[in-house]
């Protein structure tokens, strides 16, 4: 079966179904999709925080779906920014839209914890037991964010959002410590998630809201969706391939 | 009130890999089979869009979903279990073909060491090497009794490998199908090994190097490397499973009904005869009676333990006396290695689940454990199955978790950095077992299967000595930095290691070792078959699959014999 083949009768098979790239995306897969591109070329201009941006095909839909006001969402932003900042490589994670994709996922499944055992009684445990909160992703991220907050009032009298680089770095290292006091989690634990929900947004596939442009994949020198690699598969040269989102085919 | 069914030859519990090839087994002989599976329909035409790091390999879209059931779990009987929440250490399956969906399919065969593990290790060491409280045992069954069904299974699945592992137990074939492609990374493992003096060979692969047609007449097409493959299912038809193998197969005779979205809650006995399973509709609510002349149980190592558990057949372990065998010898896998950091890159992107080399020279009594603290080992591998952004993230020591100096380092070894693992051996312990929770229960009302698990010195020790090797290979391989495995401490139900979970339902030779007999049928009820890796007496250093597909075909032989015969099949 050559990868060819295989190509064709996929692009074949959603023709034939009459089923386009994108309307598979947005039915199946996630509700965010606010202002998604489903043809997968040219652009779409969105309306944005009072200016106005550009979403190319891999680019990715700005409408908040979990977060309610401007200063939750600003300082969800910066934290992440500071996990996975912008340097000569390319974007950071507010560049790659890693806020948004976390806004959609905490709205989601994901936020709810809907495919986990929610069911008590509750108790604290040992650590080799793993998460035992009866707090829902979207819980804690709504209260560790702000804690980071009231942590930033409490020891420089600004709100996170005003204070600077090295400033949240230290409060979000005593958060990773788990020195915070939170309710029903760790801090540790908050943070491990946050950490955790940034990378995702850095590198998985566009169509969750992040990833803006595949710049994280690039970065990376991951070339995102291909059919096959059986041709390259045995050259000693290392491959550079322009990354291919799901959304394309 | 259940509604009665009408009653069929042979009633299945899941339809993953060993329900799979029961079913297939049996209705081929000509015998009426149900399979009842508590997940969903899914084959290859649900994996167009499979290649989704996020959706599958993060949030485990193919895998069980724990609000409905889970495992409770403690290290030691000091603890309180608590539930597994979040999926993590093991992946459990759920849906069409179970876990061997979203698997690796390295395929491997079990040494003839640890079939008869007792027997030979006391014959070496003598009787006292790891005491008292480890309940190493024989299988009930060499691996010469065992080699045609080896031989069976790879034929089905259409195992790609080469011959070249001299340490194997004899083949009365060779593979059915070629080794796969050889990659720089494999290649440089290989000569690295071999000037080691070492025994390189090419990890046997269920995905499948060539189009092969298997003696059922169905096709699994040629694996293309397209780098997700465990945790995903495979879009090509080239990822050998039960749903595009045995599952036709079945279907194709009339004589296999298979129905999705039923949770088997109970066995049904009456005396000493399974007369049929209890199962509720996930959809409807309703329950129903399915009754059948023989009852297998197919649910994989927890369900298979937890059912009859709960329907009260057999004696149950108790850690305290010693008594009763079920729940006894549980046991998992200890992962030692080591990670290399180079200053070339690889194409580390491009891969396939069983894409690898290894070697045995370390794994099971193939060497002198005289001096050591330990018996068994591991096969010490390099796989290449394609590594993806969001889980691959490795930086050299020292590297700071996040911020920029993460970011700089994560990105630049993504391509520039792998490990070389191994699987290492467990050896079942008095106090590793599985029981019922008291607390806490699924979604049927039923109690959670309760895990009692640590490490044990024996783990701790081999842990050491495995990785201490590994790192020898990848020192000889070149690495610009090696960091061997951190010693292991407690066993910790979070991050992910395997879904290579053995005992609690153990093979033995007598009844008074074990749960079933060398048919997978159980000793005290003769029509009731239980078969998963449960049946494992002790976890070896290979995955789990090779041996688990023979014990299949090995019970589906059971069952057809008993249903001509009837009465214990030994
Ligand atoms: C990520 C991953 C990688 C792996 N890689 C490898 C590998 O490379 N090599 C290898 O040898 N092994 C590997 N394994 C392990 C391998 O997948 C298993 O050994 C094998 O699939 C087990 O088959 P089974 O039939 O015993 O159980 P399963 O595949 O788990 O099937 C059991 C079925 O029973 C159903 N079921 C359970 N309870 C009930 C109930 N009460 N009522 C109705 N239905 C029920 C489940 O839904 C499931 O479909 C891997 C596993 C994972 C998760
Ligand atoms: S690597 Fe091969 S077997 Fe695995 S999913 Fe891709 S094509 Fe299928």
């Amino acid at each position: 079966m050559s990868s060819d083949k295989n190509n064709v009768s996929r692009r074949d098979f959603l023709k034939t179904t009459g089923i386009a790239a994108g309307t598979l995306v947005g039915g199946g897969l996630i509700g965010g999709l606010v202002g998604y591109n489903i043809h997968g070329k040219g652009t779409s201009t969105l309306e944005h925080g009072g200016h106005e941006t550009t979403n190319e095909a891999t680019g990715s839909p700005k409408a908040k779906m979990f977060f309610r006001n401007e200063r939750d969402f600003s300082i969800l932003s910066k934290a992440t920014e500071r996990i996975f900042p912008e340097d000569d490589l390319g974007p950071g994670a507010i560049g790659l839209d890693v806020p948004y994709f976390i806004d959609h996922q905490l709205a989601g499944n994901y936020g709810s914890n809907s495919k986990e055992y929610m069911q008590g009684p509750f108790d604290v445990g040992a650590p080799t037991q793993g998460y035992q909160s009866r707090l829902t992703r979207a819980e804690i991220f709504r209260q560790g964010i702000q804690k980071m907050e009231d942590e930033a009032q409490k020891r420089y009298k600004k709100s996170f959002n005003d204070i600077d680089g090295k400033q949240m770095d230290e409060i979000l290292t005593a958060f990773q410590k788990g020195d915070i006091e939170m309710v029903g989690v760790t801090s540790a634990f908050f943070f491990a998630l946050l950490r955790a929900a940034t990378l995702e947004g850095a590198y998985s596939d566009p169509m969750y809201g992040g990833n803006r442009n595949m710049d994280g994949w690039r970065m990376k020198g991951f070339p995102g969706h291909q059919m096959a690699y059986i041709t390259q598969i045995e050259d000693a040269k290392f491959q550079k391939i322009e990354p291919n989102p799901l959304g394309n085919h | 009130m259940a509604k009665t069914l009408p009653s069929v030859d042979v009633v299945t519990v899941g339809v993953g890999w060993t329900g799979g090839i029961v079913a297939a087994e049996c209705a081929k002989a000509g015998l009426k089979v149900v399979g009842l599976e508590r997940g969903q329909k899914r084959g290859t035409e649900d994996y167009l869009n499979v290649h989704d790091e996020y959706r599958y390999a993060i949030r485990y879209d193919l895998m069980q979903n724990l609000s409905k059931e889970t495992v409770s779990f403690r290290n030691d009987r000091n603890m309180k279990a608590l539930p597994m929440r979040q999926l993590g250490s093991f992946l459990l399956g759920e849906g069409l073909g179970g876990s061997g969906t979203h698997w690796n399919g390295m395929t491997y065969r079990f040494l003839p060491y640890d079939f008869q593990i007792k027997t030979l290790t006391d014959k070496r060491y003598g009787p006292n090497k790891l005491g008292p409280d480890y309940l190493i045992q024989d299988w009930g069954l060499t691996y010469d009794q065992l080699e045609p069904y080896f031989d069976k299974f790879e034929k089905t699945a259409g195992i790609s490998g080469d011959d070249k592992n001299k340490f194997s137990g004899k083949r009365s074939n060779p593979y059915p199908t070629p080794p796969m492609k050889k990659t720089p990374m494999l290649a440089q493992f290989e000569k690295a090994a071999a000037n080691l003096k070492l025994t390189p060979y090419m990890v046997p692969s269920a995905n499948v190097s060539e189009v092969y047609k298997n003696p059922d007449g169905e096709t699994i097409n040629a694996c293309q490397y397209c780098g997700f493959c465990e945790r995903f299912g495979c879009e090509y038809g080239a990822k050998s499973s039960a749903e595009i193998t045995v599952v036709p197969t079945a279907l194709k005779t009339g004589n296999f009904d298979l129905r999705f979205n039923s949770n088997v809650v109970e066995i049904l006995k009456q005396g000493n005869k399974a007369t049929g399973v209890r199962y509720i509709d996930t959809v409807s609510g309703e329950e129903f009676i399915q009754p059948a002349n023989a009852v297998v149980l197919t649910s994989y190592v927890f369900n298979n333990a937890k059912l009859l558990m709960v329907s009260d057949i057999g004696e149950r372990y108790d850690p305290t006396t010693g008594k009763g065998t079920l729940g006894r010898n549980y046991c998992y896998q200890i992962l030692p290695g080591a990670a290399g950091f180079f200053e070339e890159q690889y194409n580390t992107f491009m891969g396939a689940g069983s894409l690898g080399m290894c070697i045995d020279d370390y794994n099971g009594d193939n060497f002198d454990h005289s001096d050591l603290d330990f018996i068994h080992g591991g096969n010490i591998a390099l796989t290449q199955t394609g590594t993806r952004p969001i889980g691959s993230n490795p930086t050299p020591p020292d590297t700071p978790t996040w911020g920029p100096e993460f970011k700089k380092q994560s990105i630049y070894y993504y391509t520039r950095s792998f490990g070389i693992g191994a699987q290492g051996a467990s050896m079942p312990h008095k106090q590793n077992y599985l029981s019922l929770d008291p607390t806490y229960k699924d979604a049927y009302g039923l109690p959670l299967m309760q895990l009692t698990y640590n490490f044990t010195g024996q783990d701790r020790a081999l842990h050491k000595y495995i990785s201490a090797r590994a790192a020898d290979i990848m020192k000889e391989m070149g690495a610009k930095t090696i960091v061997p495995n951190a010693e292991i401490t407690d066993y910790n139900i979070v991050p992910y290691q395997t879904t290579h979970n053995t005992g609690g339902t153990v093979m033995s030779l007598t009844p008074e070792q074990g749960v079933v007999n060398n048919y997978l049928q159980h000793w005290d009820v003769d029509n009731l078959f239980a078969v998963s890796a449960g049946n494992f007496a002790h976890n070896s250093g290979y995955n789990p699959t090779g041996t688990l597909g023979a014990l299949a075909y090995r019970c589906a032989e059971g069952v057809i014999k008993y249903s001509q015969s009837g009465g214990s099949l030994v």
